[in-house]
């Protein structure tokens, strides 16, 4: 279901595990831009983890199940879900989509959770919201510090835009909703062709080379464009991308979040506290540019 | 029915295509060879059998190479393959049939990616949501990699980038209930 209306933007927000730790700073620059912007998001009370690939990759009625049980606690309270983190996102869409389709899995769920999810609710990326619900022209009159001359690259990653029949609200191949929200902040954007291509964040602990590997082909791919820094909306490339890029750490490309721009963009006078927390310091990029 | 080699060990099932097929849900019959899926692999150069090799091994019912392969683990699962399929075969759901498989019958081949996984549900088994520290010094303790990233993670907990304690919440007996309905 969507709002009543697009002034009547309120959900319930599942933050997923690694925002409550890693990526600390994604949740606080979530939370904060959107108070800012007039998002109302309420905390989906008793959220579980989703599993993510370890759920799914062991057993398909687990990953339903841990992912299902945050729809049916949506359920309870009416609300849809908006979600930060991608791989959060697509099991939460790839439970939902089951459980609709599926009357079997979905009585499971209620037998084991003990909450009915007759799944009428759906979950949406952040992203998605900013982009398509919020609008460009809407945030475009709240910027009070453009992001001018800073050279980015919008990097998508692969569960925001596959699979398209689980998640398409933009182009699988050549996505393009980040690429303008960050236009509309002031920056230099950068066409590029890593932006949907997978960093290897999966394997990041347990096949340390391979990540490493897709990590500084992208980061290649980057600096060939002219990008100073990437731009990520995933909990698990931002880290990916910032511990397995080669070289020493004054030579690393720094990655944000793209709500930490928007934050920026906006004048929030804590974003600078939530950039702290990188492992690549953005402070002299920013510094360069006056920001 | 097995088909044997000269020893009399079998080397084919002919009913591991069937099974997959169920178990996934995706028609990998359909499979006609064009590479696409292999193509545009990012973690290809990690495999011991491309994509399509690994479909058409399961066709024929290489079930003991399929089921060890690397390949099942080193996929990364970031759906390029079954979003370009010209055939819409869902490889990212045949790879967990074959992981789900491979797990219950003791053939995995990447122990790291397994055991990953295996303390990763772990975690949420007791706690509910993901313990971030926990996980990597289990996993640091179970494959005897002590030191790599030992810097990396120092500055993380400096950072103050992973909680020392579980997190605490109402709702992780919802997820112990759901635990007990498996055996993992």
């Amino acid at each position: 279901m969507t709002p009543a209306s697009k002034t009547d933007l309120k959900y319930a927000y599942y933050p997923g595990c690694s925002l409550e730790a890693t990526a600390m700073e994604y949740d606080w620059s979530v939370r904060a831009v959107c108070s800012h912007l007039g998002i109302e998001l309420e905390e989906l009370p008793g959220w579980n983890c989703c599993g993510a690939s370890s759920g799914h990759s062991t057993s398909h009625w687990l990953a339903t199940m841990l992912a299902g049980r945050n729809l049916a606690l949506a359920e309870k309270i009416g609300m849809d879900i908006v979600v930060a983190c991608p791989a959060c996102y697509i099991r939460l869409r790839s439970a939902g989509h089951e459980i609709r389709h599926d009357a079997s899995m979905r009585d499971e769920l209620a037998g084991v959770t003990g909450l009915p999810c007759p799944a009428e609710y759906t979950t949406r990326h952040l992203l998605d919201i900013v982009c398509n619900e919020l609008g460009m022209e809407n945030l475009k009159q709240r910027i009070v510090k453009p992001l001018k001359g800073l050279r980015l690259v919008a990097y998508y990653g692969c569960y925001l835009v596959r699979p398209p029949e689980l998640v398409a609200f933009d182009d699988p191949e050549n996505p393009q909703c980040m690429d303008l929200l960050l236009d509309v902040l002031g920056a230099e954007v950068k066409d590029w062709s890593g932006k949907v291509d997978c960093c290897g964040g999966s394997l990041s602990l347990s096949k340390r080379e391979i990540a490493s590997r897709m990590v500084s082909e992208l980061a290649e791919m980057a600096r060939r464009a002219g990008a100073e820094a990437i731009v990520a909306a995933c909990p698990l490339c931002h880290a990916n991308l910032e511990m397995r890029q080669s070289g020493s750490s004054e030579g690393k490309l720094p990655v944000f979040y793209f709500t930490e721009l928007i934050g920026l963009a906006l004048g929030i006078s804590q974003a600078r506290s939530w950039l702290k927390k990188h492992l690549v310091s953005p402070f002299g990029l920013l510094a360069s540019h006056g920001l | 029915m097995h088909y044997s080699d000269k020893s009399g060990k079998a080397v084919l099932d002919a009913q591991l295509c069937q099974k997959v097929k169920e178990e996934s849900g995706t028609d990998i019959d359909r499979c006609y060879q064009c590479l696409t899926c292999s193509l545009g692999c990012p973690s290809a150069f990690a495999m011991d059998y491309l994509p399509h090799q690994i479909v058409r091994m399961v066709q024929l019912g290489l079930r003991q190479p399929v089921l060890s392969s690397a390949t099942i683990w080193v996929c990364a699962d970031c759906q390029t393959c079954a979003t370009r399929c010209p055939n819409e075969v869902d490889l990212v759901k045949l790879m967990d049939v074959l992981r789900e498989i491979s797990l219950r019958e003791g053939l995995v081949k990447e122990r790291n990616v397994a055991d990953f996984h295996r303390i990763f549900l772990g975690n949420i088994k007791q706690w509910g949501r993901q313990y971030e520290l926990s996980l990597i010094l289990m996993l640091k303790l179970k494959t005897r990699d002590l030191f790599s990233d030992l810097g990396m993670g120092i500055k993380m907990l400096q950072k103050g980038k992973l909680k020392l304690l579980p997190a605490r919440f109402k709702g992780a007996e919802g997820v112990r209930a759901i635990f007990r309905r498996i055996n993992i």
